[in-house]
């Protein structure tokens, strides 16, 4: 306390503040660089020819810029004795993920909105039930959930995919539900219940209308998660029923021919453009159904 | 009957998915457990025979490298994510006028299926045309970078693409976490004069904690889980070099058709996500649910 | 008639924790029944069972004659304004007031119309296209008001409507809800744990502890005659002081008096009660101690007292002293004399003061 005339580090000199400031750049500029390289690689990759990759170096540009290596992925790569591309796989994806995504979304609400505002004994145990579902390894569950499948005659089908999907994804869509209705009053509903309105009226009339915000993170959640999924994709399918995860893998791992580079490039990135597109376009959404995912209560 | 069925409608709508979860997780868990104590090999049988499954397990050097592969990868990922999601989150709380767009970059990985950043890591890492072939072109003669190919080494790019895909969502997780500090309390230490990195240190830092938790038990429920990197990156390979024991399981139950191994297997992982997972829920639900 | 409303011996329990107590109430047509007190005491909860929004453990409840212990919430004809005002978010205002009546089928020009009368009464026809997140909090409080009121119900059921709004306001809200019952002469129950506004607007009075009713009675009498302690204490503001004191009787009548800590007791004569025990808590409401150069004469007991701090109130001076080891409050005249540190000649009136057993908390007079 003795020395009166000190200064708080915040004014020190000029220079060194502006050093420190450009320090920070060449940092988070390093950090674009790591993140952003690998994406980079894949995309002039795949519009290089094998030739050019074979003499080239990574991160050159492509000399001559060619789409063959993406006609030949989107409908003629192998993925085993199969060579159609990724295409077939591309809409079994798309066949399997939106009513997977609509039916868990549509459950979850309703699981959510029964245990947010129609309390009763018993529903947190539900919910803590629902919860710890989210967070098994699902290797514990896939050779009975294999044997059930062939017991319910969907082994290998979409329609079984399906089934899969929105039953392991009802832990989340329920949890995000659940913890966006418990912050709306309780009042809401009573006042509903003595206007006369029931269950479903209520639910329809006067949640439904608040939940846009937590529908869309639901729904870019389950998209993201059951388009990118691989294990149940490569348990459950057969041959004509895979994901595009799985038929990118198998055109990447195929033995047959050469190794083209570039096709694998560009297959991964028309397996990555949906849920890429989405974050590009909802990106808010999807960052807050991470936490939300992550951060409980 | 309209009146009974009126006050119990609640019930009856959460009804199918309590059974639906009852079934599909607890009772295939239960299926799963029963069965690691059985000799069932291509097809499950039921009759308990004691920890038969289990013996086979810890004797099979497959396994073993798989296991502790699992400990070396989970350790490296969860503390590099974490100390790269810290450090990105700090660098971005200064004021960063472009913080929005940064972000992005930083957590776009997130996005992408395990499958397709393993296809893109695979072809970097690649010897003879990927990194090491690039540098070697420009003048480093001796360059060397061989580790997807190098069993010792092999694991540690799984490594590396795990940590470029997630360690843009701890860092967003962080950065939530560094706003929500009270603001006063930062503003009262910068009138009393306290350096910056001391507020990061001494105040930020540790009221945190939380976050560092959460982050915690995600990255190591995500490392725990990482199957598709493996598979995408490495196959499991050289050999089984880089085996985790999601891929041993997946290996012995649709490869080899060893239902019994399969399910011991997968019994383990689920005690490591049990020990680690149910204290922080059952913690989190008391907490919050009086 | 049959009683508007009639409670018999209502419990509530969550689990083994008893919520309320063997609760009875009956009220009368146009009777404005005010639950009161502390929070956590109940009241709530009692006004969630009345709506049927909780079920009850025992007891019955019928509104009107009619048995309502276990009938839906929609069909006991009843409206309720929530403390949050609960407007459902998404829907105008207008919607807001029509909800009701759409989902019970009632057809649009009936709609139309009862959203007229009642947007008019309360003044908010320029609000009725707004969603409730561009209203005000007086306004809000309007709209829930007028959900209510458009449903024309046998009973209105009050959550402590008022809370939410600043001090003025609720003045205001106050006055007209008093306005409102006395035009519709309606038929209310009103929970608050804002003793002013019980007195204020009730023509009846719970008070109630614990899941326990304390006393029933009209305002003057809850505020008159105190059943317990805990009524005492909590109803009036400053509250009524509560000073202990011995008793005997003498020939004059019965004799109080107060220890203090320096100096020779008080010793009031009560002509009005006699034979009490002998030690009491006196309870003195602040406005029948007096200044007695101002304020003296027939029933009052002058004794001089050392005022410890005098607190200036506009129309009112608040004097407090020392009396049987308790701060005591006397609520003077404003032009009193009275100076902190000096004596002042103080007249207590005996013939409102109430006696309590210290073991006990029970009125005894």
């Amino acid at each position: 306390m003795t020395d009166i005339s000190y200064t708080p580090p915040q004014s020190g000199s000029r220079m060194a503040k502006i050093v420190l400031r450009w320090g920070l750049y060449l940092m988070l500029g390093v950090f674009i660089l790591f993140y952003l390289m690998p994406l980079f690689v894949m995309i002039t990759t795949s519009f290089k020819s094998l030739d050019e990759i074979r003499t080239g170096d990574l991160i050159s540009l492509p000399r001559e810029v060619t789409l063959e290596a993406w006609r030949t992925a989107w409908s003629e790569a192998c993925t085993g004795i199969q060579c159609e591309g990724v295409r077939p796989y591309f809409w079994n994806s798309v066949l399997i993920a939106i009513p997977a995504v609509l039916i868990s979304t549509l459950i979850g609400a309703l699981n959510g909105y029964v245990v947010a505002q129609w309390r009763f004994r018993g529903a947190n145990l539900f919910f803590a039930l629902m919860l710890f579902g989210c967070f098994i390894p699902f290797q514990v569950v896939l050779l009975p959930m294999a044997r059930m499948l062939g017991l319910m005659g969907m082994a290998g089908t979409i329609p079984g995919l399906i089934f899969v999907h929105v039953i392991y994804g009802l832990g989340f869509t329920t949890l995000f539900f659940r913890n966006y209705y418990v912050s709306i009053p309780s009042e809401l509903t009573k006042a509903a219940k003595v206007d006369g309105a029931g269950f479903f009226r209520i639910f329809w009339s006067i949640f439904l209308p608040l939940s846009l915000p937590i529908i869309v993170v639901t729904v870019i959640w389950q998209f993201t998660q059951i388009w990118n999924d691989f294990l149940f994709g490569v348990s459950f399918s057969q041959a004509g029923t895979q994901p595009v995860t799985v038929a990118l893998n198998n055109i990447v791992n195929s033995t047959t021919g050469v190794k083209a580079y570039n096709v694998d490039m560009a297959a991964a990135i028309i397996a990555a453009l949906p849920t890429l597109f989405v974050y590009v376009v909802a990106g808010k959404y999807f960052v807050r159904g991470l936490t939300a995912g992550s951060v409980k209560g | 009957m309209t009146k009974w069925f009126e006050e119990h409608l609640p019930k009856l709508v959460l009804a199918p998915s309590f059974i639906v979860v009852l079934i599909f997780v607890y009772g295939f868990i239960g299926w799963t457990a029963w069965v690691s104590f059985t000799r069932s090999r291509l097809l499950p049988r039921y009759e308990l025979d004691g920890f038969i499954q289990y013996d086979r397990l810890f004797d099979s050097p497959r396994w073993d490298t798989a296991f502790s592969n699992l400990f070396v990868f989970g350790f490296l990922f969860i503390v590099i994510a974490m100390i790269l999601g810290l450090i990105l989150a700090i660098l971005l709380d200064q004021n960063i006028r472009t913080e929005g767009a940064i972000r992005t970059i930083y957590l776009y990985p997130m996005a992408l299926s395990m499958i397709v950043t393993g296809t893109a890591w695979k072809w970097i890492l690649n010897p003879g045309l990927g990194l090491e072939a690039t540098v070697r072109g420009w003048g480093f003669e001796d360059f060397t970078f061989d580790w997807l190919v190098n069993p010792d080494m092999a694991i540690y790019t799984v490594v590396i693409a795990a940590i470029w895909q997630s360690s843009g969502f701890v860092m967003a997780l962080f950065l939530a976490g560094l706003r929500s500090v009270d603001q006063e309390i930062i503003k009262a230490a910068q009138v009393d004069g306290i350096p910056t990195w001391r507020v990061y240190t001494a105040i930020i830092i540790p009221a945190m904690a939380p976050i560092f938790l959460s982050a915690f038990i995600v990255l190591s429920h995500l490392a725990i889980k990482s199957f598709d990197l493996v598979i995408a990156l490495t196959g499991g390979g050289p050999g089984y070099a880089t085996d985790l024991p999601a891929t041993y399981m997946y290996t012995m139950a649709f490869s080899r058709g060893d239902i019994g191994q399969a399910a011991s297997s997968a019994m383990i992982m689920m005690a490591v996500v049990f020990t680690i997972v149910v204290p922080y829920l059952y913690s989190e639900l008391r907490t919050k649910d009086d | 008639m049959a009683p508007i409303l009639e409670i018999n011996n209502l419990f509530k329990s969550y689990g083994s924790v008893e919520i309320l107590k063997d609760i009875n109430v009956s009220i009368e047509q146009g009777d404005f029944l005010v639950l009161v007190g502390p929070s956590g005491c109940g009241k709530s909860t009692l006004l969630n069972c009345i709506a049927g929004l909780e079920p009850i453990s025992g007891g019955t409840l019928s509104i009107s004659g009619r048995d309502m212990t276990h009938v839906n919430p929609k069909d006991r004809d009843i409206a309720m304004v929530f403390q949050s005002y609960a407007l459902y978010p998404t829907m105008t205002v207008a919607k807001n007031i029509t909800f009701g009546m759409k989902v019970r089928g009632v057809d649009q020009a009936t709609q139309d119309e009862k959203l007229k009368q009642v947007a008019g009464q309360l003044q908010i026809e320029p609000l009725l296209d707004r969603k409730p997140g561009q209203l005000s909090g007086g306004q809000r409080q309007r709209v829930a008001m007028g959900r209510a009121l458009v449903r024309d119900p046998k009973l209105f059921l009050f959550d402590e409507p008022l809370s939410n709004l600043d001090a003025k306001l609720r003045v205001e809200m106050r006055t007209e809800i008093k306005a409102l019952h006395q035009r519709l002469g309606a038929s209310m129950v009103y929970v608050t744990h804002d003793q002013i506004e019980a007195m204020t607007l009730a023509t009846k009075i719970v008070v109630m502890k614990g899941g326990v009713i304390q006393q029933i009675g009209t305002p003057s009498e809850i505020y008159n005659h105190p059943a317990n302690l805990f009524v005492a204490d909590f109803m009036g503001s400053p509250a009524m002081n509560l000073i202990p004191a011995t008793t005997r009787m003498n020939g004059k009548g019965l004799e109080v008096e107060i220890a203090r800590a320096n100096g020779t007791p008080i010793t009031l004569i009560d002509t009005n009660n006699k034979d009490l025990p002998e030690n009491v808590i006196l309870g003195v409401r602040p406005e029948d101690i007096a200044d007695a150069s101002l304020r003296g004469g027939e029933g009052r007991q002058e004794a001089d007292c050392m005022i410890d701090i005098v607190e200036p109130a506009g129309a009112d001076t608040y004097a407090v002293m020392q009396l049987g080891g308790k701060h005591v409050t006397a609520r003077l005249h404003a032009e009193t004399g009275a100076v902190a540190g000096q004596h002042l000649n103080l007249a207590f009136d005996l013939g409102k003061v109430s006696y309590f057993a210290p073991d006990t908390g029970e009125r005894l007079n």
